[in-house]
């Protein structure tokens, strides 16, 4: 094992002289407490670590160890449900203060039942057999993807912990390796997958804005800019409950303690209604919270994607919600300020774009080492300085992400939320998706789509002009167009995610209001033509329970929706003056 | 505690606050020191850099008066600790927490690293505990938990000396017993003046023997501010996590030690960002605010207030808006109602308690205070859009419905946010109520049916 003592240290960042060779990034473990380390440079015969916690008390002199292998985590089924720090040690089961030092994770037991049989080929990736959680669906015993060979030994069923070897694989040049339920894999290493998929499905996201304007697809992409105040975290975690997907790994990522806390709550309370199970069952939490050290914030966003690419690999399709990146952003200008590194736009190193680009593009639909399909999805929350978009970490993320979601401070100040701007906000590719929305029960949706984009943009026209002229100096279908827009942005747009029927909008419910929307715009802009004032509009007894139906009808009664849809017919009818109506009137009259 | 080891006669450098001396001792990284010179006066420092031949120090106070030949530097052989015993609350310390009202010195039992240590995410209670502070702007429409970092975003000549000292004396628990209240009180570079009226409004309301005082006056070392929300700091975890009282910390004026920060980055030759702050200014905030909360099966609670004053009234600053990021909300003061002889002066429409959520609702507050806060905000912001719409076309221009929003608005200035003494809870529901008769119940789209039936027909 290699070695080397301290020679100058200051901060999270020191220097030291080697005895043996260490490479580049190799892991070091540093003094009696074996604090986290990396080598970040080699000058001849010294060595400088970045070290991934409080370096208080270190002094010249004291001694580094070289681990030989890259910053890596151990990856497994056990990690589910779970809280961890950013370097992937545990949190649960330690005191209530976060103290430097190693720590491991205890070991969990789990069911196993072998499917492969001695003397099989095996493939890197390939499953071994099903491991079973106490809770939990069911996972597959994953080969590491590094490895493959013959079979030599596998253990029978039976109950053993995370990190015995269960089985022993000869590769092809004849060593034998064991492969334990979890294994360790180097954070900065994408994982390898037989082949990236077209993405032509969305993520449904449970949350109507997202999923009926600007859609994420599934093994996309998707950015969250937001000043502070407007929402990021309340929308991530909206996200992490309500989304429809097998694994969620969320990152707080120089976050609040305090909301992490308010996670750790709720989530065990709540079921997932798509798998009858505890959310919390489904969802890895990592936190790197503010005042944790800045370098380990730096690697909590690989350790995250790693996590959520080793359940890809078991075939299941994983969201990663990672909030923020511009904390993250903010870390690596840190650690590289105290290199000395030149500083690029912004005071970011200059690598920062490229950085960016590693992560994000560490998102895909997939076919698995093992054959099955799987994806990531990144949903990243940027904190711009000022809310300003310009700004380096967003305008780069911008180049990456499909989906684009911003947030507007005049929404969240009317507390309307989610504070999503219609205009801002962009999905590139969203027509891609109508085909699955179309089986899906919706096969209006990018018509729809289409007029509720419309409608936002000329009510933003229409406004300014308002400004000038006044409302009612407007010509009576401009005025028409005005009442739609509103409708769409409260009966449609917000949503409620402390409302129990709000919470998670199902696709089926979002068919039904957004057809029921669509309709009143359509039945409004005949009245009007047919000469109906638009002011009478707000008057109509069928608007209140549309703009309520969202809170008050949850995804399970699709005969209340019927119901509002019926009595705006039946009102309209009653309203619209047909001919045959007209003629009615003049007899009567 | 570890033997004091000394050092003398070999510093080698002075520049600005950063001492080097030839390495004599073996010291670890961040340890405290004390430095001396001919003048006799002690000087705190921190072991900042360490290579094998010299130790750099970086002196936390004034190196002015000190000569090379003559410096005494002592080890303390641990981080910057603060000694804390029973008996802190009616006491006043300095910036670094040494007593300075003349009585004897505090009783230490134990010394707490000034800086602490992260908490656990999973050792923390989520606060929930709803304070009534008296101030319907904050109970009604952003209200404070136990456990909460909620800070005020005001301006200079703003009255948040005022509203500060009025909920330190108002603040009450509305639900359980009383408890063990206490109040650790933090001035960063604050005038005499405003300290004195701190003390005195404190000892008004009888509210002086349960506060600990920690002072850096403006006149101060500004090295030293950064040192005093630490001890402050330290000193409030331990009434809270230690002595199981709830604490509430009020922390003033940031800015000052924002500024404080910048001067001594610069004068360390490190590489500015933005405004010339340093580039770890969230890091480090993070450092003081991330120290409040609940902490499982200790007892007590930490609640912050902090109060900053955003240089320029302008809260896209560096320092308001990192600030933002890390706190749980804001209450932001407005010149334009201060002006307008509104008090306090909360302008509700930026100001945010994000932690309100959980501490609200039938089994904290009301069963209907979240949706007539929503419906109070909703109907506040078309107000004042209204009100730009009304400055350019006139009021004559306006339909029926937006003559109302406007004088809903001017309702809810007036009759809400303004107000004379403190008020309970339940009366600044029923101004709320009051102030929603007047609008279009058709348009009351945050309140259900069965809301607007019970409630607005009885206010």
């Amino acid at each position: 094992m290699s070695m080397a003592a301290i020679r100058w240290i200051s901060g999270p960042v020191l220097r030291a002289t080697v005895q043996g060779s260490f490479f580049l990034r190799e892991c070091v473990r540093v003094g009696p407490k074996a604090l986290l380390g990396e080598v970040v440079r080699i000058d001849g015969d010294e060595i400088t670590v970045q070290v991934y916690e409080d370096t208080t008390g270190l002094k010249p002199g004291t001694l580094i160890e070289g681990e030989a292998k890259p910053l890596a985590i151990r990856v497994g089924p056990a990690l589910l449900g779970n809280i961890f720090d950013g370097l992937l040690r545990p949190l649960t089961g330690i005191d209530a203060r976060v103290r430097p030092g190693a720590r491991a994770a205890a070991p969990s037991r789990l069911a196993f039942s072998p499917a492969r049989q001695v003397g099989d080929a095996i493939g890197g990736g390939e499953s071994l057999g099903e491991l079973r959680p106490a809770a939990g669906r069911a996972l597959a015993l994953l080969v590491p993807p590094d490895v493959a060979g013959e079979l030599v030994s596998i253990r029978e069923a039976g109950e053993y912990d995370d990190v015995t070897p269960l089985a022993t694989i000869r590769t092809a040049d004849g060593r034998e390796t064991g492969v334990a339920m979890s294994h360790s894999w180097p954070v900065r290493v994408p994982r390898p997958v037989a082949r990236r998929l077209p993405m032509r499905e969305p993520l449904v996201t449970g949350q109507r804005v997202l999923d009926a304007l600007f859609p994420v697809a599934l093994g996309g992409k998707a950015a969250i800019p937001g000043g502070f105040g407007t929402g990021k975290t309340v929308l991530l975690e909206a996200l992490a409950k309500g989304c429809a997907a097998d694994v969620i790994v969320y990152l707080g990522c120089g976050e609040r303690g305090n909301e992490l806390a308010g996670v750790l709550e709720e989530l065990p309370q709540l079921v997932d209604p798509r798998s009858g199970r505890r959310l919390m069952e489904r969802t890895v939490i990592i936190a790197n919270t503010s005042n944790m050290p800045v370098a380990a914030r730096e690697a909590s966003i690989y350790s995250a994607i790693t996590v959520a690419e080793y359940f890809r690999d078991q075939g299941l399709h994983v969201a990663l919600m990672a909030d923020s990146t511009s904390r993250w952003a903010e870390a690596l200008r840190e650690v590289s300020g105290r290199f000395g590194e030149l500083p690029g736009e912004g005071g970011y190193p200059a690598y920062l774009s490229s950085r960016l680009a590693e992560f994000y593009e560490r998102a895909a639909l997939v076919e698995t080492l093992a054959g099955t399909r799987g994806s990531v999805t990144v949903m990243g929350a940027i904190s711009p300085p000022s809310g300003d978009f310009s700004e380096p970490v967003t305008s780069h993320t911008k180049r990456y992400v499909r989906a684009f979601w911003a947030l507007d401070v005049k929404r969240a100040q009317a507390r309307f939320y989610p504070a999503v701007h219609p205009l801002q906000s962009y999905a590139e590719n969203a027509a891609e998706f109508a085909p699955w929305w179309n089986e899906n029960g919706n096969t209006q949706w990018l018509e729809l789509r289409r007029r509720f984009l419309m409608l936002l943009d000329e009510q933003s026209r229409l406004e300014r002009m308002a400004k000038i002229i006044g409302k009612d100096a407007l010509p009576a279908r401009q005025q028409l167009t005005l009442a739609c827009a509103d409708l769409v942005n409260e009966a449609f747009l917000r949503q409620n995610a402390f409302a129990p029927k709000d919470r998670v909008a199902g696709p089926a419910k979002q068919a039904a209001m957004m057809r029921i929307i669509g309709r009143f715009i359509e039945l409004a802009t005949q009245a009007v033509a047919a000469g109906l004032a638009p002011d009478r509009l707000a008057r109509l007894e069928c608007l209140r329970p549309l703009v309520r139906m969202g809170e008050e009808i949850g995804n399970d009664e699709p005969e209340k929706f019927e119901a509002v849809g019926a009595a705006l017919e039946a009102e309209f009818h009653a309203l619209i003056p047909t001919p045959e109506k007209r003629d009615e009137a003049a007899a009567a009259g | 505690m570890k033997p004091r080891l000394l050092a003398e006669g070999c510093a080698t450098r002075l520049a600005g606050p950063l001492l080097f001396l030839k390495r004599t001792v073996d010291v670890g990284l961040n340890e405290a020191v004390e430095v001396s010179g001919a003048d006799g006066r002690t000087r705190l420092g921190r072991v900042a850099a360490a290579d094998i031949d010299t130790l750099t120090i970086e002196v936390l106070e004034s190196t002015a008066g000190l000569a090379l030949s003559e410096i005494v530097v002592r080890f303390v052989g641990e981080p910057m600790g603060f000694a804390l015993g029973p008996g802190i609350l009616g006491r006043v310390f300095d910036g670094v927490g040494r007593v300075i009202d003349g009585g004897p010195p505090i009783p230490a039992r134990e010394t707490y690293p000034i800086e602490g240590l992260p908490w656990n995410p999973v050792a923390r209670d989520v606060p929930r505990d709803f304070i009534e502070t008296g101030v319907s702007a904050i109970d009604l429409m952003n209200s404070l938990v136990r456990g909460q970092k909620l800070p005020i975003f005001s301006g200079g000549g703003l009255p948040h000396d005022r509203m500060a000292a009025d909920i330190a004396t108002n603040a009450r628990l509305a639900r359980g017993a009383k408890g063990d209240f206490a109040i650790v009180f933090a001035g960063m570079g604050l005038p005499h003046d405003s300290a004195e009226f701190f003390r005195r409004r404190l000892e008004q309301g009888g509210a002086l023997e349960r506060t600990a005082l920690f002072l850096n006056l403006a006149a101060d070392s500004s090295t030293q501010r950064l040192l005093t929300p630490r001890y402050a700091l330290t000193a409030a975890e331990y009434l809270a996590f230690v002595e199981g009282k709830h604490v509430l910390a009020i922390l003033t004026d940031m800015t000052n030690y924002c500024e404080a920060l910048r001067e001594v980055s610069s004068s360390k030759g490190e590489i500015p960002s933005r405004k010339g702050f340093p580039g770890y200014l969230y890091s480090d905030l993070a450092t003081l605010y991330e120290r409040a909360g609940c902490i499982h099966g200790s007892g007590g609670t930490l609640t912050q207030l902090s109060i900053l004053t955003m240089p320029s009234d302008d809260i896209t600053h560096p320092i308001p808006d990192l600030t933002g990021y890390i706190t749980e909300g804001q209450i932001v003061l407005s010149r334009d109602l201060d002006r307008r002889g509104i008090n306090p002066p909360v302008n509700v429409l930026p100001s945010l308690s994000r932690l309100m959520k959980d501490g609200t609702g039938e089994k904290y507050t009301h069963r209907d205070h979240p949706a007539l806060a929503s419906q109070l905000y909703s109907a506040y912001a078309r107000a004042v859009q209204t009100r730009v719409l009304a400055a350019v076309v006139g009021e004559d221009g306006l339909s029926e419905a937006d003559r109302r929003y406007l004088a809903f608005g001017e309702g809810f200035e007036r009759n809400l946010v303004n107000q004379a003494g403190a008020r309970s809870f339940a009366e600044s529901m029923d101004a709320g109520w009051r102030l929603l008769k007047g609008l279009p119940h058709a348009e009351l789209t945050r309140l259900s049916d069965e809301q607007i039936a019970r409630c607005l027909s009885r206010a």
